[in-house]
């Protein structure tokens, strides 16, 4: 399978994101500079976390016309699955490819630190190696990590299972007190109608190894190649 | 040369934790009365060669694309000539 990683001044966990995809993955990864216009046939585009154009105005508001953003709004288009991680996922946003917005944490902190989130959804090209409710351990490491959509759309996202990660205790409950930045409904990561576009706060990729506490991560990564080789099973 | 000066604030409904630490802020300092403060954005964009009438019509644009993100942010500008 093809992942092709989005890099945009400011960016810095595209190399973790390789090292993910490339070595405990064993599956292609190519690094993609923000100014390219056209895309190569990838399965997976990667937005990964950092600070995009230094978040200046907004995080991710720059980002979101970068040159190859309308490439990366072709392969939503088309179908092709597009994952977006902490400043990622706030690009996406921006972009409009996913509802919503990221706002500053209610804790007046910047946050570094593992959280768990549950599995809302597994029905999705992000999620099938994942039990249903099955709770993840992942870190998290952001200063706009709240999540906030208008009441109309997120009856919408909850209707329509669109809500796929919500912060969670060690056993699983929705409470306030497993809500590390104020995020609504303690919302972690959502994915379109189309369910090919997820964003998260969370970094899977840093949850990957044992080596760093924690491989929960890696399901999210080996569903994606689980749901390529089910639509293409002979090329990939 | 038209100078449009660009005022971007959280819509009424959104929380802002920064708003409400300055307010909390304020309160220790001893100023009473104080019952909310919202933090915003203010910009100066400075035109060249557009009539107002112009200047008006690209600076609503650029608050829609760009300055503002409508989701969770209100906008207001206001022209100034010379």
């Amino acid at each position: 399978m093809r992942f092709g990683i989005i890099v945009f001044p400011g960016s810095n966990c595209e190399l973790d994101c390789q090292w993910v995809v490339e070595r405990v993955l064993g599956q292609q990864a190519d690094l993609i500079w923000h100014k390219e216009k056209e895309l190569k046939d990838y399965d997976c585009l990667i937005l990964p976390g950092g600070f995009a154009h230094g978040d200046y105005l907004r995080t991710g508001a720059i980002a979101r016309f970068s040159p190859v953003m309308k490439a990366v709004e072709r392969h939503a288009e088309d179908g092709g699955l597009i994952l977006g991680i902490c400043n990622g996922f706030q690009v996406l946003c921006e972009a409009g490819l996913l509802p919503g917005a990221l706002l500053r944490n209610t804790s007046l902190a910047f946050i570094c630190r593992h959280v768990h989130v549950r599995v809302e959804n597994t029905a999705t090209p992000f999620t099938t190696a994942c039990r249903p409710g099955q709770v993840l351990r992942v870190p998290i490491n952001h200063n706009e990590g709240r999540y906030y959509v208008d009441p109309a759309t997120l009856r919408q996202l909850n209707e329509k299972g669109q809500v796929i990660l919500r912060y969670a205790t060690t056993g699983g409950e929705i409470t306030d007190g497993a809500n590390p930045n104020g995020s609504l409904d303690n919302i972690a990561g959502v994915c379109n109608e189309g369910r090919n576009v997820l964003g998260l706060m969370p970094h899977p990729e840093r949850a990957a190894e044992t080596l760093l506490g924690s491989t929960s991560g890696l399901l999210l990564f080996e569903s994606i190649v689980r749901s390529g080789r089910a639509a293409s099973p002979m090329s990939r | 040369m038209i100078r449009a000066k660009v005022y971007v604030t959280l819509k009424k409904g959104v929380l802002d934790p920064q708003g409400e630490t300055v307010r909390g802020a304020l309160e220790t300092l001893g100023f009473a009365g104080v019952k909310d403060v919202r933090v915003g954005k203010f910009m100066v964009v400075t035109l060249n060669g557009v009539s107002r009438e112009e200047a008006s019509k690209r600076v609503e644009q650029m608050c829609k694309k760009l300055l503002a993100n409508p989701v969770i942010e209100d906008y207001r500008f206001e022209l100034e000539e010379g």
